[in-house]
C-alpha cells in the first residue's frame, strides 16, 4: 500500500486543533450548555397530538399562559410529537401533570402524554454532579492505565488526545445549542474509552517500531506505525460509524443525541490518535533510548 | 495459538450452546421457571412510572427530642437531680442543672454504659453530643444519632409505602432504599402515576379533636380549616384518638343518607377511649382532622361505644377508597417529597424497543457486509464471531436478568460496531507477518501472538469507562454501561475461542494455498 504522509500535516493539524480548542472553550465559557432537566431541573412532557393543526406556536402559547417559568416547545420527530420543557416542577401535587392536560386539552385538542420527567432542583444537582465526577474519574483512570502500561511521553499525547475529543465535542454541543442530558454522559464516557483504544493501538506500533529500528527518527517512525495500523483504523472506525449511523437514523428520538455525541467523538478520536497524539511524542523527542531506559530501570 | 485441544473445542462449543440457549428463551414459551428466563425490560421500554421519594425528616427530630426531653426529666427525678428550663431549640435539646450536680450529670451522659445517652462502641459515638457552659448543657444528636434515628423512620415509611402501593394494586412493583432518606418506587406498566403520587404524598395522620367552644381550654386550642378551605374551626389540642388504634377501614354506603361514608372499626384500647371521650361529649362537635385538616365535625348524638364509626366527609366513592387505604396502611412518619418523576407510556415504550431492535438489525446488516466486502472468508469468520457474540451477550443479560433499556440497546449496537475490532487487528496483523514469513501456520501463529497485547490494551480501556459508568449512573444509562461491558466480554470470547478456533481449522487445512487472507 502507498505511504501516506500524515507527518508533513503535523503542524498545520496542530493550529487547527488548537483554534477548535480555543472556540469551544470560549463557547463553552460564554455561551454554555443546553442543559436537559436531568441537570437543570424542570419538568419534560413528550406529548403526542391527534390532529395536525396543532402546531408549535399554539402549544407555546398554552403552555405560556399555564405560569410555568421558561417553556420550551420542539417538534421531535415527526409533525404529532413535540417536547415542551419548562422551569416549574412540581411533583408533590399529584395533580399538577393532570391539570395542565385538561387545560391543553382544550386548547389544542385531543393529547396524549407519551413520557413525563419532573426533575427538583437537588436531584438535578447531584445528577450534574455525579455526572461531572464520571467523566473525571474515567479520564484519570485512562491516565492511570496507560501511565502503567507506557512510558510518561505516550500517557501525556493520549491523554492531550483524550481531552481534545471531550473539549470539542462538548463545543459543538454548546454550538448547536443542543440538550446535555445522562446519555450524553454515557457518550462522552464511551468516547473517552473509545479514543483511548485508538490511541493505544498506534502507541503500541510505536513503540515495537522503537525496538525495531534503532535509527529512525521519531518523526519518520511516527508515519510509518501509522501507516501500518491506517487500515485497521479506518475498518474499525467505519464498522463503529455505521452502527452507530443506524442508531442515529433509525433508533427513535430519544437516542438521537447519544448517537450523535458518539459519532463526532468516533470521528475526532480516530482524527486525534493521529493527529495530536503522535505529534506530541515528536515534540517530546521520544526515540529508542526512551523505552530502552524504561525496561533497564 | 492455532492449536486447540478436544476437550477445549469441546468445553467452548458447550458454554457457548448453553448461553445462546438463553437468548433463544426469550422467544420460546417453556414451562420451567429456569429455562423459561425472559430479558427484563427497563421502566423506558416497557412503560411504567419511576419516583424517587425523600423523607422530610424535620418533624421527625423535633418529635424524637420532644421524647427524649421526657425520658430526660423522668430519668433526672429518678437519680434526684433537680434540672429546669428545658427547651428545644434549634434541633437540639437545652436544659439547667443546679451547680452541685453539675459533674454527675456530665459523667452521667458522657459514660460509654450511659443509659439515657447510649455509646456505639463501633462507630465511637454517642447517641447525642453534648456541650456544657456552666450549669448549662446542650445536647444535640450525634453525625451517627441522626444515621440512626433517619434510618428507623427509612424503614417505617418504606414499609408504610409498601402497604400502599401493594393495596393499590400494582403489577411486580421495585420498593428500594436509597442512601438514609430516600425511597425508590418502580411501577411498571403504570401511565398514570397520580392516584398513587396523592397515596404517597400524604402522611394520613388522623387525629379526632373536640371542637373548642371555649377557648380557653387546659389543653391549649389551635386554629384548622377544613378539607374543602371554606371554613376554619377552633379545634381542642387534646387528641381524643389517633389513627394507631385503627384496626381496618373500608368505604360503605350509608343507607339512611345515600353518601358514601368511610367506616372503621377500633381495636379495644381505642373502643374504650372513644367510648369514654363520646359519652363525655355528647352534644359536642368532634373533629376528624387528618394531615392538619378537618374532614368533618359532626355532632356527637350519642356515646360510640362498640368501636365501630363512620367518617363522612362529601366523598366520592373514589375518595372515600383512597382514605380507607390511607387509613388501613397506616401513617407515615414523617412527610415524603416526590423529588424525582419519570413516567413513560407503554406507546412510547413499545415504539423504543422497535426503533431500537430495527437500528439493531440495520447496525448488524450493515457492518456484517462491510466485514465481508473486506475480507470474504476471513470476514465470515468475523462475523460468525460476532453473530455469536450477540447470542453470548444477550444469552447472559437473560441469564442474570439483567435489566434491558433503551441506551442499553444502543450500548449493543455500538458493541456491534466495536467487537470486529479486535478481529480486525488480528487479520491485519496476519497480513503483515504473511509479507515475511512463508509458513502460513506460523505467520497466523505470529499474528494473534503479536496483536494480544494491543487488544487487551484496548478492551481495558473501554471496559473501564464501563465500569466507571455503572457505578456512577443510574437507571437506563446504567443499563448501557452494563450492556457495554458485557459486550466487551464476550466480545473477547468469541474472537479468541470462536474465531480463532474456525481460522486455525481453516489455516491447517489450507496451508498450503497461496493469499489466505
Amino acid at each position: 500500500m502507498k505511504t501516506i504522509y500524515f507527518n508533513k500535516f503535523y503542524k498545520s493539524f496542530n493550529i487547527l486543533s488548537g483554534i477548535l480548542i480555543i472556540a469551544s472553550l470560549v463557547f463553552l465559557v460564554f455561551k454554555g450548555l443546553n442543559f436537559g432537566v436531568d441537570f437543570k431541573g424542570g419538568t419534560l412532557i413528550e406529548l403526542r397530538t391527534d390532529t395536525s393543526s396543532a402546531n408549535i406556536t399554539k402549544i407555546r402559547d398554552s403552555f405560556n399562559q399555564m405560569n410555568l417559568g421558561d417553556v420550551s416547545v420542539k417538534n421531535f420527530g415527526n409533525e404529532t410529537d413535540f417536547v415542551v420543557k419548562f422551569e416549574k416542577q412540581n411533583s408533590n401535587d399529584p395533580q399538577f401533570i393532570e391539570e395542565i392536560k385538561t387545560i391543553l386539552s382544550n386548547s389544542i385538542g385531543t393529547v396524549d402524554f407519551r413520557r413525563v420527567e419532573n426533575v427538583g432542583p437537588k436531584v438535578s444537582a447531584e445528577l450534574l454532579r455525579s455526572g461531572v465526577i464520571a467523566i473525571a474519574l474515567s479520564l484519570a483512570a485512562m491516565l492511570l492505565y496507560i501511565w502503567i502500561r507506557f512510558e510518561w511521553q505516550f500517557s501525556l499525547g493520549a491523554i492531550l488526545a483524550l481531552f481534545h475529543d471531550v473539549i470539542i465535542t462538548l463545543g459543538v454541543f454548546s454550538v448547536f445549542s443542543l440538550e446535555i442530558n445522562l446519555s450524553i454522559v454515557a457518550a462522552v464516557l464511551t468516547i473517552v474509552g473509545y479514543s483511548m483504544n485508538d490511541t493505544v493501538v498506534i502507541f503500541d506500533r510505536v513503540r515495537e517500531n522503537l525496538r525495531k529500528y534503532a535509527d529512525v527518527k521519531i518523526f519518520e517512525l511516527t508515519n510509518i506505525s501509522i501507516n501500518e495500523t491506517l487500515s485497521r483504523t479506518i475498518i474499525t472506525s467505519v464498522t463503529t460509524l455505521l452502527a452507530l449511523l443506524s442508531i442515529f437514523i433509525f433508533g427513535g428520538e430519544i437516542l438521537k443525541g447519544f448517537s450523535l455525541a458518539m459519532i463526532l467523538g468516533v470521528i475526532f478520536g480516530t482524527y486525534s490518535s493521529i493527529y495530536i497524539a503522535n505529534p506530541v511524542l515528536v515534540s517530546l523527542k521520544v526515540s529508542q533510548r526512551t523505552i530502552v531506559k524504561e525496561e533497564k530501570e | 495459538m492455532l492449536y486447540f485441544s478436544k476437550l477445549r473445542v469441546f468445553s467452548v462449543l458447550i458454554f457457548t450452546l448453553i448461553i445462546s440457549y438463553f437468548t433463544i428463551s426469550n422467544f420460546t414459551k417453556v414451562d420451567d421457571e429456569f429455562f423459561s428466563k425472559n430479558i427484563k425490560l427497563g421502566l423506558d421500554l416497557q412503560g411504567g412510572s419511576y419516583l424517587l421519594l425523600e423523607i422530610d425528616n424535620e418533624p421527625v427530630i423535633t418529635q424524637r427530642l420532644q421524647s427524649k426531653v421526657l425520658e430526660f426529666k423522668k430519668f433526672f427525678k429518678d437519680k434526684n437531680i433537680k434540672v429546669r428550663n428545658f427547651v428545644i431549640e434549634d434541633k437540639s435539646i437545652i436544659f439547667d442543672v443546679e451547680n452541685s450536680k453539675i459533674e454527675e450529670v456530665k459523667s452521667l451522659l458522657d459514660d460509654d454504659e450511659s443509659e439515657i445517652n447510649p455509646y456505639f462502641q463501633q462507630y465511637k459515638s454517642h447517641q447525642f453530643n453534648i456541650e456544657n457552659m456552666d450549669t448549662s448543657f446542650k445536647l444535640e444528636f450525634s453525625d451517627y444519632g441522626l444515621v440512626l434515628l433517619k434510618n428507623s423512620s427509612l424503614d417505617q415509611a418504606i414499609e408504610i409505602v409498601r402497604r400502599r402501593v401493594d393495596e393499590v394494586g400494582t403489577n411486580e412493583p421495585n420498593i428500594l432504599k436509597r442512601g438514609n432518606d430516600r425511597i425508590l418506587v418502580e411501577l411498571p406498566g403504570l401511565d398514570d402515576p397520580g392516584r398513587i403520587k396523592s397515596l404517597l404524598g400524604k402522611t394520613a395522620n388522623l387525629t379526632f379533636q373536640f371542637i373548642s367552644s371555649s377557648s380557653e381550654e387546659s389543653f391549649g386550642t389551635e386554629k384548622l380549616s377544613f378539607e374543602d378551605g371554606t371554613s376554619e374551626a377552633i379545634v381542642s389540642k387534646r387528641i381524643v384518638l389517633s389513627g394507631d388504634n385503627l384496626m381496618d377501614a373500608k368505604p360503605t354506603m350509608n343507607n339512611q343518607t345515600n353518601e358514601t361514608v368511610v367506616s372503621f372499626s377500633l381495636d379495644r384500647v381505642g373502643a374504650k377511649k372513644f367510648g369514654k371521650a363520646t359519652s363525655n361529649g355528647v352534644g359536642k362537635r368532634l373533629a376528624i382532622v387528618l394531615d392538619g385538616k378537618i374532614i368533618s365535625a359532626p355532632e356527637v348524638r350519642e356515646p360510640i361505644i362498640g368501636g365501630n364509626g363512620q367518617i363522612s366527609g362529601n366523598f366520592t366513592f373514589q375518595s372515600a377508597t383512597d382514605l380507607a387505604l390511607l387509613l388501613r396502611s397506616g401513617a407515615l412518619p414523617a412527610p415524603l417529597n416526590i423529588i424525582e418523576e419519570r413516567t413513560v407510556g407503554p406507546d412510547l415504550g413499545k415504539d423504543s424497543i422497535n426503533a431500537g431492535i430495527m437500528s439493531l438489525i440495520i447496525g448488524f446488516i450493515l457492518v456484517v457486509a462491510f466485514m465481508f466486502y473486506k475480507y470474504r472468508f476471513f470476514g465470515l469468520i468475523a462475523n460468525l464471531a460476532l453473530i455469536s457474540n450477540l447470542f453470548l451477550l444477550v444469552g447472559i443479560l437473560t441469564l442474570f436478568e439483567a435489566t434491558l433499556t433503551l441506551p442499553g440497546i444502543a450500548g449493543i449496537i455500538l458493541t456491534v460496531g466495536m467487537a470486529v475490532d479486535a478481529n480486525v487487528l488480528i487479520f491485519e496483523r496476519i497480513k503483515e507477518e504473511l509479507k515475511n514469513e512463508n509458513n502460513s501456520i506460523v505467520a497466523f501463529d505470529s499474528g494473534y501472538t503479536k496483536s494480544r497485547t494491543t487488544i487487551l490494551d484496548a478492551n481495558i480501556t473501554t471496559l473501564i469507562a464501563a465500569v466507571i459508568l455503572f457505578f456512577m449512573g443510574s437507571g437506563p444509562i446504567k443499563g448501557f454501561s452494563i450492556t457495554l461491558g458485557v459486550g466487551i466480554l464476550t466480545t473477547l470470547f468469541s474472537v479468541y475461542f470462536i474465531a480463532r478456533l474456525i481460522t486455525a481449522y481453516y489455516v491447517i487445512k489450507n496451508k498450503h494455498k497461496e493469499k489466505l487472507i
